[in-house]
């Protein structure tokens, strides 16, 4: 097996498992964490396509996506204390507002 | 052309170890109740994939993984979890038929990526690793006569060694609008998360006042009177 399939496996795998915590888990910190596992695998196949294409661009854009990864995990983790202090509550199915 | 990523020995061996550690605790960090114990399978997930990005050579992208992965979105994790009191809040449901539908999501997204990778109908290797490693940096420097008048410029060419100085000089010189724009996007999340995180926006002074001086000062006030009696 070619080896640069092996890392995009790996990639999708690990994609994967983060999607799916996403839509199975209710706790919303542990949303935001699998969220993070889905930008990481993302970083994993750039960087793979970044040596089979020999273009420094595949290392360019983790930088960029582990500062979007940053300012999202900031201002998500705001958003769950602040619901913690007026709800008590980070269930993700306690908040539906604006389900309309 | 030869595949660039060629694992073979020792580096097949590392993919291996590593990639199934990661694969492992990415797994856990979804299937632990305790969001502690998440984060620190998340802890672990993102060393492994440090790992592998050394391993693939992309030295630079490995160590801002551990410094701001690993040192800083951790770090906030970790701080909210003990900011909240997960003992207090209710348990989560073991199966719902959300979860089931989120599990069947996902091998069907794997099967669609599985497909697509087994294909291998990418565009051709471009093999020279060199691109990686190099980049070539122009300095000009004009050469003024006596006069004061430009006769001539004249220009350095010097070629940068190593995978973090290519990313340096790709980073500043071919990317660095976006560079700016991101630099721009984290001043604007620091502000957003301060102004969210806040306990409360209008609260006025006598509140913010906590209540140890609160109550010094009401004593003060009282002994003032007694004595003025």
């Amino acid at each position: 097996m070619p080896s640069t399939t092996a890392f995009l496996l790996l990639s999708a795998l690990m994609f994967t498992v983060g999607l799916v915590g996403v839509t199975v888990r209710r706790n919303m910190i542990t949303v935001l964490m699998c969220l993070e596992l889905m930008l990481n695998a993302v970083n994993i196949n750039l960087v793979a396509f970044s040596q089979r294409f020999s273009s420094l661009e595949g290392q360019v854009f983790p930088v960029f996506i582990i500062t979007i990864a940053a300012g999202e995990a900031a201002v998500g983790l705001a958003i769950i204390i602040q619901l913690y202090r007026l709800r008590n509550t980070v269930n993700v199915d306690e908040v539906t507002e604006l389900n309309g | 052309m030869t595949d660039p990523l060629m694992l073979t020995g020792m580096s097949l061996a590392l993919f291996v170890i590593v990639g199934a550690v990661a694969l492992a605790s990415s797994i856990l960090v979804v299937s632990m109740r305790n969001p502690v114990h998440s984060a620190l399978f998340l802890l672990l997930t993102f060393l492994c994939v440090a790992i592998l990005f050394v391993s693939m050579g992309a030295e630079f992208v490995g160590a801002v993984q551990v410094l701001v992965y690993a040192g800083g979105i951790m770090v906030l994790f970790l701080f909210v979890v003990m900011l909240i009191n997960v003992k207090t809040l209710p348990q989560e449901q073991k199966f719902t038929t959300g979860s089931l539908v989120g599990v069947l999501m996902g091998i069907m997204l794997f099967m669609i990526l599985a497909i697509i990778l087994g294909s291998g109908k990418w565009a051709p290797t471009v093999n020279d690793p060199d691109n990686l490693k190099t980049a070539t940096m122009v300095k000009t420097t004009p050469v003024v006569d006596a006069n004061g008048a430009t006769v001539q410029t004249e220009t350095v060419t010097r070629e940068v060694v190593g995978n973090a100085e290519a990313v340096g000089m790709a980073l500043y010189r071919d990317y660095l609008v976006p560079f700016e724009v991101a630099s721009l996007f984290l001043l604007v999340g620091m502000i957003g998360a301060i102004v969210i995180g806040k306990r409360d926006l209008h609260a006025s002074e006598e509140e913010a006042i906590p209540d140890f001086i609160a109550k010094k000062v009401h004593d003060e006030e009282r002994l003032k009177e007694v004595i003025g009696a």
